[in-house]
């Protein structure tokens, strides 16, 4: 005696984590980390509730903003921009030879594992803590977050340039070392032509992001326009501070649509 | 025709381009550094002053490891929570400024702006905001991840919109359903993957940057981190770091592991 089980009649949206006991239990261990997170972390409710009112005060005093002091802003502005572009390029420079350490199929056992060390401890320090060391070496100013910019920038276009030289094609290479050419030139005409347009993109988009990253680096003293904005709060001209972010959105934006479309250019 | 005897990789038009951009290149590098007023002199003994920086972290105080066990652990919450808070206000961001979902231009603009507001600003930066409003602690801290997170959520969420499959959305019309359940039941179950993913992705990379909050204030361990540097107390400065190290690897291999699974 076969009964086929009658259709649903109701629809169900099917569970997103594969059955519906493991959603329950996702939902469940989403909602304890929840309860337990909030609990642990040391909340001073009464000024955390009187953050409200201030908020609103802290507009009140941020509008209209403040661009009296341009010259500071455009100082700060311009030497953001100048950091960004010699630690892009310091960072391209740096790259390279990262880059190359860093691919299985181009550097010994040895250095590649040293340099992919490197690599995984640079990335996983943010940029700021970089920048207290920079700053600890070389003193407060622009040249200890130029420093800082190019590290971060020739990490992460070294671990780009090695993922793309290690899936390389191999029959160019090939070709070029059949000719009888040496290392040098095995890199330079076997494996540049296929990583540069990818390279240069990435370049371009690592300038963007240097100039976001100028911004915050002057938090620790390491110059540019971060710097000014510190200044700004910790002297409570909230007025001068919202001219500041404003200036940043707009510079970053530029920034952002001048990458995108060197970038769609180049492709 | 002749063909040219010898190989050339380059046209001389391009190579023209190529100097050209080259010189642009080196000109405004020139420009930057010398506008810079950089002290060559720093650079020459900061090799020193590295080795000597080196020698007085050695050895690490791990003293110091019970200390900063619950700042780490705030850290984390401060990323879990803030990212929390980001997707649940990027999904009507992202509504709002994909073209196909946005109610008018205006909406449309207004959604773009906020994207771009939020994503311009660095999360130390709106720490800094929050810090102000909220005073220091790890409120501000969330507050900080959550606003700098959203715009990043909201943009991928937004472009997943843009290119959802079209056959879903006009079955639910179909049948019927109000824009609100064409949104839930056609395009949302659509771009869940893309959503569930990216807020992982963005977890990991708040974990990194919830490190640094400390520094203006805003919670977490940072604040001993900056604590020690200021005390000149650089063996605990290498536990920190090593810390921070680990715990940032750490959420970086689990969000791997939970994408690779999804995708």
């Amino acid at each position: 005696m076969h009964q086929t089980p009658s259709p649903p009649t109701v629809w169900r949206r099917p569970p997103l984590f594969g059955s519906l006991w493991r959603q329950r239990l996702a939902v469940a261990l989403v909602a304890g980390y929840l309860v337990w997170s909030t609990s642990t972390l040391e909340v001073n409710v009464e000024r955390a509730l009187a953050g409200f009112p201030r908020a609103l005060d802290m507009f009140a005093r941020m509008v209209p903003p403040d661009f009296s002091r341009w010259q500071l802003l455009v100082n700060g502005m311009v030497e953001s921009v100048q950091m960004a572009f010699a630690a892009t390029l310091a960072g391209v420079l740096l790259s390279i030879p990262l880059g190359i350490a860093a691919a299985h199929n181009l550097a010994p056992r040895p250095l590649y594992l040293a340099a992919r060390g490197f690599i995984v401890l640079g990335r996983t320090l943010h940029e700021v803590i970089i920048a207290i060391f920079f700053v600890k070496l070389f003193g407060f100013g622009p040249v200890a977050g130029l420093l800082t910019l190019a590290f971060a920038s020739a990490i992460f276009l070294g671990k780009m340039i090695a993922e793309d030289i290690e899936n390389v094609r191999t029959g160019p290479v090939e070709a070029v070392r059949a000719t009888g050419a040496g290392f040098g030139q095995v890199v330079v005409y076997g494996i540049v032509p296929q990583v540069l347009a990818r390279a240069a993109g990435l370049a371009i988009y690592r300038l963007d992001a240097n100039l976001r990253h100028s911004t915050v680096v002057g938090i620790v003293g390491a110059g540019g326009i971060g710097q000014t904005l510190s200044a700004s709060f910790a002297r409570y001209e909230y007025d001068f501070s919202l001219a500041i972010l404003l200036s940043i959105i707009a510079l970053v934006a530029l920034g952002e649509w001048f990458s995108d479309w060197v970038r769609r250019k180049l492709r | 025709m002749s063909y040219p005897r010898t190989w050339r990789r380059r046209s001389p038009g391009e190579s023209a381009v190529l100097w050209l951009w080259s010189a642009a290149v080196a000109f405004a590098a020139a420009w930057s550094v010398s506008a810079l007023d950089i002290e060559w002199a720093f650079f020459a003994d900061a090799h020193e002053q590295a080795i000597d920086l080196a020698s007085r972290m050695w050895p690490p105080r791990w003293s110091y490891l019970p200390v900063i066990a619950r700042p780490l652990i705030e850290t984390i919450h401060i990323a879990t929570l803030g990212t929390t808070i980001a997707l649940v206000l990027s999904v009507p961001l992202a509504f709002l400024s994909a073209r196909n979902t946005t109610a008018n231009g205006f909406t449309w603009a207004l959604g773009r702006a906020l994207l771009v507001a939020s994503r311009s600003v660095n999360t130390v930066i709106w720490g800094l905001v929050f810090v102000a409003i909220f005073g220091p602690g790890p409120v501000a801290g969330i507050c900080a991840v959550a606003a700098r997170s959203v715009g990043f959520l909201a943009k991928i969420l937004a472009e997943a919109i843009e290119e959802a499959d079209r056959g879903p959305i006009e079955a639910i019309e179909a049948t019927g359903a109000g824009t609100a359940q064409v949104y839930l039941f056609g395009v949302l179950p659509q771009v869940m993957p893309v959503l569930i993913g990216t807020t992982v992705y963005r977890w990991d990379i708040n974990v990194r940057e919830s490190s640094v909050l400390g520094f203006v204030g805003a919670g977490g361990i940072g604040l001993y981190l900056y604590a020690s540097i200021n005390q000149f107390a650089w063996q605990q400065v290498l536990v920190v770091l090593a810390a921070i190290l680990v715990i940032v690897l750490v959420s970086e291999a689990l969000s791997a592991w939970v994408r690779a699974r999804i995708t």
